[in-house]
């Protein structure tokens, strides 16, 4: 049987494709009503009997529980700030983008529930600086709500209040980094921060601060409707619920598909998008975004769950959701010069090895990927990637601040471990051709 | 205050380090060096370079040691070669991008990062790719050039310049690999502070103009001293190469500058060998100077002092001048003056200071203090122009370490941003604004918002008040402040530190050159009997300051006057009474190295050594005495200022009997009072000088000196490691020998410890002087001021007048920076500055003319708005060169008022 | 360029809005942008001043971000994606072509740029940051050519949206 989607964070915009961005069109499909019944709770018993229990994890990218990272806030300091992270940025992710366009009252709703339960008034949205026309309606959406007393003072006459400020981003991939992007929204360069301290104690100017994924606070308002252990009943082991895969690639049906976790990449790529094109078949797939090691088109890996922790067996994440398959007319090593270039061109720049690392791996690579590699280039780009990300393990080590250098490596480690001898043979090749 | 102690091991050491402090802070006080490049103690990690990665068991990955928290029980692993590997990557990495010019780089020769690759790096690259390319050196302040090429991006300089300087002019510009340091186009780097950030660079990114291509560091030689630009005196490293001096760095004394210098205290060295310097003695001869020998010259300027006092008395005889020598000239010309001539028209200051029983007498504060103050009140001058290292520790102060800053200044300045109230008295009104500020403090109260905040401010916190106590503004009487002063001297958690400028003023004063006193810190009167039986008579009255000098001399009084190292026509207020008081003398004897306004109608002039060619010691605002290092020998035949007062005392008939500065220094130790015990031996071996009176500041005194010397200046250098001369005698086994960088976990001599703090009898030992050479009368006691005030609060001006702030620069002559806002404002010297609503209601627009009528008389100039002057008041640039306010300041007003009158 | 009455109004409540004025850093610099289509030495400046920063600060941060131009750009900015997707659905062969039509066009300024995340809609650009996909080269120049001809409305080139001949 094939499989088909679950549709619970995505169901209002697959509803109601003409209007569900519009205040009417998000009423009319019960938005806000969780919200109403949530502020008759206390925020222990959202945080306690709904998040916790519901087994939710991030949906940005490093999948931790989302009630725990609120737990981290130290008790009795105030003001707090939640901040969501809407700067969608990794390569072939695309989510984010399509619920914050297409819905963005249940993100609101979201971020209201998510506020009384942190017991925030001032939250922040970072949206990617891109985004226009998520911009146009976030905003429409912020003030339409407040105009029907959903955000504001005195919500819904609960005497709780909350704002929310848009703040675009202004083109920087390393501002979804949680820390990065809290530079940013304070008018710095976008460079990641030394932890500790953690952004739960000290984090937007100093003050604690939860930053949380669009996708993850758009599910709120579902795992409080439907109850938190009702929703943790989705899914698979520790991997609860539905989750968004972005997919993308050579297959016949590329788009975002919201499954119950546990499906296997098999059925999201086949059953969902249509198989690969022109039926021919997945030479390799790179799960989770541009950061993730990769898989090939074998049979263990196309059957495994998509299981935030099952997929690790084989080095690999489901870090923000996308699915990028590649059949056998695609060069590997072309692809992971095409992903060094974006790493290169994002690096922050602050730590030494990704700064010089990520643009010494993407000239190789280019060379490599243009007929002009050498016999040794892909030692030496091991060992340089050892350099950024000693042991070359997933999940990995790192001599930097944060994972984008070591990210870099990835698809070196990929190439040489699937692609080892193909590369080498074509080296050789090269090498008799020009002799 | 002792922190928490936790015990950890590295590479198997046990080691115990302070909690929360960082891993590789930890490792260097216990003597292990863990490689760096973007960390700097003195300021924030950042933790960007990479460098310092170690293993910390239990950790995932290689945490760098500039960010890990040292804690209780933990076990790093540097030699291992997971760690050795990684930081070879890093340096591999820094190297793949960084230009191979090292031959022609200043660095070259004292670059860690050379000095690494050089010792443990590949032979060759594995990097076959082009390099990144920038345009060579770009300017980016009149003294700093950047070669992006070679830059390392450690951020050393951007978080100097923001986090230090508090001017965050230079930023990291673009990202990833592209990342550059730069400024704002046509906004350079004007910072006072701008040479730090050329020590601090680790690789030869920044170089500075004065030294680019000077000098390899090889063919360096190098001594300790202390910085003679201003008061604060900071400690540096002065190089020399073939007998000239090329160069100065800071040296950190925690006490004192931390490491800082100002970029006057770094670049200006180089007048000592300015090609107009006087080199030898020089005698009028028919109205022509002509050079003479020694002999001659000292034999005219007896002569012609001998004839004066001959005529007329020994109130015939004046001495102005003597703040910028050492302590050593300051005593020996005392000793000249007041116990050979027996003038004790004797003063160092211009007009321009404060009595010296205040300075001498009041409760005194550390310049440290101000770290931890209950909170700091300013009744000075600006700091940033004047005292700029002082500047950075109460910038810090107040902006990192949270003390409350409380302004008395008469209008903004470069801490205003930083001050918790502003009680912004108009001149004259200082001492009943202190006299509320007090009272507000001690009730927690006030009905004025501004001393109400103060009071609150510092409410709850411990510790004392740290007043910075100088003079605002030229153009008011000292009386001011000295009642401001009075005032809050009256409460015990008062402290003083005096913000007096130039260079060795606190030592003269504390050693006799100004009227009244004797050295040590004692009154005429006090000290008399003792100074009479060491050096055989005293003045027989108190005598003149230099204002009542320069009127006396008007008068016909003054009959010969020696110019030590003085220009009154340059520095003292009243610019008139300088001119006519100095035209009315008919000897002058100048003591000076080069020739100014006020001496060019000298008979006879004496050259003298200058910094980096003499030894001795300095004493700065806060009563520490810090060793001078000899450097270069001396240009022409010039000759230290001691000893040409003691050659024309050997003409009076009276040997002092003094050879060496050594011995100058022992005579102060054993006769004046305050500096009893403070021998040549003890400044020798005492790491951050010694603190008189000493018997109050002996806890201070560490003998060894700090660790690991680091022979240049990108990693802090520490005091009592480089050697010169005299240090070498006194410290022998302390001396740590210069070494490199070395790379991982290469062991070295650690940082700056506690220092370890001498025992009783060793300090006993050094500081013992000859008892059998002292007077046979009980020492005198050292002066404690009575807080008299002598003259009544100004009148409140009358409602059409302005009254006039006169304030210095650092740079005297228009080095306009645009960068802070209370700087932006200097205008050219002939510019009076006032309220815009001042400027208004005259009826002039920015630029027009104004006719100024003074006590003085009336003059025309141009006005310009500005809202750093409070309206009421106006402000004008002292010292500029030839105009200035001292053109319109009457020393005998209290302060100026000044009527304008539109001309336009 | 200064901000003109209007904008310095809209920035001074911009700033206004934040805990702490220099995280109106980036707002100000996309109002500058919508107002003169890039980011002038003077208009930095003026950020500086309205937040409390030195203009090197400024500067400091916004040449960290890619959307803000430091040299004047046309009228209409083309943004392709090349990233992993677009790279194996045409992509690459798209910017190549648009440069080469729109390299003499002054009012056009085409550029490279990373996963927009549209990837469902391979290859795939954006013009003032309105999306377009699923193209071809001749129907991405027809795009373009219907925002020259008025016959598409463009955002600014800092997208924003531009309402009745005003900017929104
Ligand atoms: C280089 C880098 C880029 C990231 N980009 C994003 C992003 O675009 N969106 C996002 O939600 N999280 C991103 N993350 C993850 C965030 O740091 C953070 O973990 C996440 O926003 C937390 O939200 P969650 O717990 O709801 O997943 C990124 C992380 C890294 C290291
Ligand atoms: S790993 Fe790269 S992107 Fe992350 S902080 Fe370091 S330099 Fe910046
Ligand atoms: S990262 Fe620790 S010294 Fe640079």
């Amino acid at each position: 049987m094939p499989i088909t989607e679950t549709r619970i964070v995505t169901k209002r915009l697959r509803d109601r494709p003409d209007d569900s961005w519009t205040i009417e069109g998000a009423l009319a499909s019960g938005a806000y009503d969780v919200l109403r019944t949530a502020l008759t709770m206390t925020p222990e018993a959202i945080q306690d009997e709904q998040v916790k229990a519901s087994g939710l994890r991030g949906r940005g990218g490093a999948g931790f529980a989302t009630a725990t990272k609120w737990s981290f806030l130290p008790k009795d300091s105030f003001p707090r700030y939640l901040v969501i992270n809407a700067d969608e940025g990794e390569p072939s992710t695309f989510k984010d983008h399509m619920l914050i366009e297409r819905d963005p009252h249940q993100l609101l709703e979201g971020i209201a529930i998510a506020s009384f339960a942190v017991q925030c008034n001032l939250a922040f949205v970072y949206l990617r600086g891109e985004f226009a026309l998520g911009y146009d309606r976030l905003t429409a959406a912020i003030d339409e709500a407040r105009n029907r007393g959903f955000l504001g003072n005195n919500i819904l006459g609960s005497g709780f209040d909350l704002d929310i400020i848009v703040h675009r981003g202004a083109g920087a991939y390393i501002c979804g980094e949680e820390t990065a992007l809290l530079e940013s929204l304070e008018g710095q360069r976008g460079m990641p921060r030394i932890r500790p301290p953690f952004p739960a104690v000290a984090g937007l100017y100093a003050k604690p601060t939860v930053v949380n994924n669009v996708e993850t606070v758009s599910t709120l308002p579902h795992i409080l409707r439907m109850g938190g252990e009702e929703y943790g009943k989705l899914g698979v082991n520790k991997s609860t619920g539905t989750r968004i895969f972005s997919l993308s690639g050579l297959v016949n049906r590329p788009g975002n598909y919201e499954v119950e976790l546990g499906v296997t990449f098999r059925q999201l790529i086949d059953d969902l998008g249509g198989g690969v094109r022109n039926g021919g078949k997945v030479k390799f797939m790179i799960p989770g975004g541009a950061s993730s090691q990769w898989l090939t088109g074998s049979d263990e890996h196309l059957d495994c769950p998509l299981d935030m922790d099952a997929v690790g067996q084989f080095g690999v994440m489901l870090g923000s959701g996308a699915v990028m398959v590649y059949d056998d007319t695609v060069d590997p090593v072309l692809v992971a010069w095409r992903l060094a270039k974006f790493f290169a061109h994002e690096s922050c720049g602050k730590c030494t090895p990704c700064r010089e690392g990520t643009g010494w791996i993407e000239k190789v690579l280019y060379r490599m990927s243009h007929g002009l590699g050498r016999a040794d280039d892909l030692d030496m780009l091991l060992d340089v990637g050892d350099n950024i990300s000693p042991g070359l393990n997933a999940p990995f080590s790192q001599t930097t601040i944060c994972p984008l250098g070591p990210s870099a490596v990835s698809a070196v480690v990929s190439l040489n471990k699937y692609f080892r001898d193909e590369i080498l043979a074509r080296v050789a090749t090269a090498t008799e051709v020009s002799a | 205050m002792s922190a928490e102690l936790v015990t950890l091991t590295i590479d198997g050491k046990e080691i115990t380090a302070p909690k929360g402090s960082m891993l590789i802070q930890a490792a260097q006080d216990a003597g292990i060096f863990i490689p760096r490049f973007c960390w700097h103690e003195r300021m924030k990690a950042v933790g960007m370079c990479r460098m310092c990665l170690v293993e910390v068991e239990g950790v995932r990955g290689l945490p760098p040691a500039c960010t890990t928290p040292v804690a209780e029980g933990m076990v790093v692993h540097l030699q291992k070669d997971n760690v050795q590997k990684a930081q070879d990557g890093v340096l591999e990495f820094l190297l793949i991008n960084h230009p191979l010019d090292c031959p022609v780089c200043d660095r070259g020769g004292e670059c860690p990062l050379q000095d690494q690759t050089v010792a443990f790096g590949p032979g060759e690259s594995r990097f076959v790719e082009e390099k990144r390319h920038f345009v060579k050196p770009i300017e980016i302040s009149p003294n700093v050039l950047l070669d992006r090429e070679r830059c390392i991006q450690c951020a050393r300089c951007t978080r100097f310049a923001d986090e230090i300087a508090g001017d965050p002019l230079i930023t990291f510009v673009a990202r990833g690999d592209r990342t550059e340091v730069n400024t704002f186009p046509d906004d350079p780097f004007i910072s006072y502070f701008s040479g730090n950030v050329v020590q601090i660079c680790p690789v030869g990114a920044l170089t500075a103009k004065p030294y680019r291509f000077r000098a390899r560091p090889w063919d360096l030689q190098t001594s300790e001293t202390t910085c003679q630009s201003c008061s604060v005196g900071c400690r540096g490293a002065v190089q020399s190469s073939s007998n000239r001096l090329v160069r100065f760095l800071g040296v950190d004394v925690e006490p004192v500058n931390q490491g800082w210098l100002c970029d006057k205290g770094r670049f200006g060295f180089e007048f000592v060998h300015a090609p107009e310097r006087v080199r030898e003695p020089l005698v009028r001869v028919g109205g022509d100077m002509t050079e003479q020998s020694w002999p001659q010259a000292l034999e005219v300027a007896a002569e012609g002092i001998r004839k004066a006092i001959d005529l007329h008395g020994p109130g015939a005889v004046a001495v102005i001048g003597g703040a910028r020598g050492s302590n050593e000239d300051a005593y020996v010309w005392a000793r000249f003056a007041k116990g050979v001539l027996r003038t004790d028209n004797v003063d160092a200051q211009l007009g321009d200071g404060l009595p010296p029983e205040v300075v001498n007498g009041l409760p005194e504060a550390m310049i440290s203090d101000c770290d931890d103050a209950a909170a700091i009140v300013l009744l000075a001058p600006d700091l940033k122009e004047e005292l700029p290292v002082l500047y950075l520790r109460v910038r810090r102060a107040a902006a990192e370490l949270g003390v409350p800053l409380i302004d008395l200044s008469p209008r903004d300045h470069g801490l205003t941003k930083h001050a918790t109230a502003n009680l912004r008295p108009i001149p004259g009104e200082q001492g009943r604004v202190a006299e509320k500020l007090l009272a507000a403090i001690n009730s927690g109260t006030s009905s004025d918002p501004q001393i109400r905040a103060a009071a609150q401010a510092v409410s709850g916190r411990d510790g004392n008040i740290v007043v910075i106590l100088g003079r605002p503004s030229m153009a008011e009487s000292a009386d001011h402040t000295v009642a401001a002063a009075a005032a809050l001297a009256a409460s015990p958690r008062v402290r003083f530190l005096s913000a007096l400028r130039r260079s060795n003023v606190r030592g003269a004063l504390d050693l006799g050159l100004s009227p009244g006193t004797l050295p040590g810190r004692v009154t005429l009167d006090a000290g008399r009997a003792w100074f009479d039986a060491a050096w055989g008579g005293t003045p027989e009255a108190r005598g003149l300051d230099t204002a009542g000098i320069l009127q006396a001399a008007k008068a016909g009084k003054i009959h010969a006057l020696v110019l030590l190292g003085a220009d009154p026509l340059a520095d003292f207020p009243d610019r008139k009474l300088a001119r006519e008081g100095l035209d009315a003398i008919s000897f002058v004897v100048a003591v000076d190295a080069f020739g100014n306004e006020s001496n060019r109608r000298c008979d006879v002039f004496l050259p003298v050594t200058l910094w980096g060619e003499k030894g001795g010691s300095t004493t700065n605002l806060e009563g520490r005495i810090q060793r001078m290092g000899r450097r270069v020998s001396p240009e022409g035949t010039a000759m230290d200022d001691w000893r040409i007062a003691a050659e024309l005392a050997f003409r009076f008939g009276v040997d002092f009997d003094l050879e060496t500065v050594d011995e100058v220094t022992d005579e102060i130790a054993r006769l004046a009072p305050a500096h009893l015990g403070v021998t040549s031996r003890l400044l020798g071996a005492a790491r951050d000088g010694a603190v008189v009176p000493l018997a109050d500041h002996r806890d201070a005194l560490v003998f060894s000196s700090a660790g690991v010397a680091s022979e240049f200046g990108w990693e802090p250098i520490r005091p009592g490691t480089v050697p010169d001369e005299a240090f070498a005698a006194a410290q022998t086994a302390n001396v740590v020998e210069a070494s490199g960088t070395g790379s991982a976990g290469v062991t070295q001599p650690g940082g700056q410890g506690p220092g370890e703090a001498p025992s009783d009898e060793e300090i006993d030992e050094i500081t013992a002087v000859d008892e059998s050479a002292v007077p046979d009368v009980p020492r005198p006691e050292v002066l404690v001021w009575d807080r008299a005030v002598t003259s009544p609060p100004a009148p409140p001006p009358d409602g059409y007048a302005l009254r006039l702030v006169a304030g210095r620069k650092l740079y005297d002559a228009g080095r306009v920076t645009t960068s802070s806002p209370a700087l932006a404002n200097l205008a050219p010297s002939d510019v009076l500055l006032v309220h815009p609503s001042d400027r208004d209601r005259i009826g002039v627009t920015d630029g027009g003319s104004v006719r100024v009528i003074t006590a003085r008389g009336t003059t025309v100039l141009a006005v310009r708005g500005d809202d750093h002057t409070p309206s009421g008041t106006a402000f004008m640039i002292f010292d500029q060169p030839g105009e200035g306010a001292a053109e319109i300041i009457d020393i005998n007003q209290s302060v100026m008022d000044l009527r304008l009158e539109s001309l336009s | 360029m200064a901000f003109s009455p209007e904008n310095r109004g809209r920035a001074r409540t911009i700033v206004a809005r934040y805990p702490q004025s220099r995280s109106a850093i980036l707002p100000l610099a996309h109002l500058a942008q919508d107002q003169d289509g890039w980011l002038s030495d003077e208009a930095m400046q003026e950020i500086a001043e309205l937040t409390g920063v030195t203009a090197a600060q400024v500067q400091g941060t916004c040449s960290f971000y890619t959307m803000f131009k430091r040299d004047p750009v046309g009228k209409y900015l083309v943004s392709v994606c090349t990233n992993v997707t677009c790279l194996v659905l045409g992509g690459p062969e798209l910017l190549e072509e648009m440069r080469h039509r729109y390299d003499a066009d002054p009012d056009v300024t085409v550029e490279e740029v990373e996963c927009l995340a549209a990837c469902d809609g391979a290859p795939c650009m954006q013009v003032n940051y309105d999306y377009h996909e699923l193209l071809t080269p001749d129907a991405a120049a027809e795009v373009v050519d219907e925002y020259k001809s008025g016959k598409r409305r463009a955002r600014t080139v800092s997208g924003t949206a531009v309402v009745g001949g005003g900017r929104a």
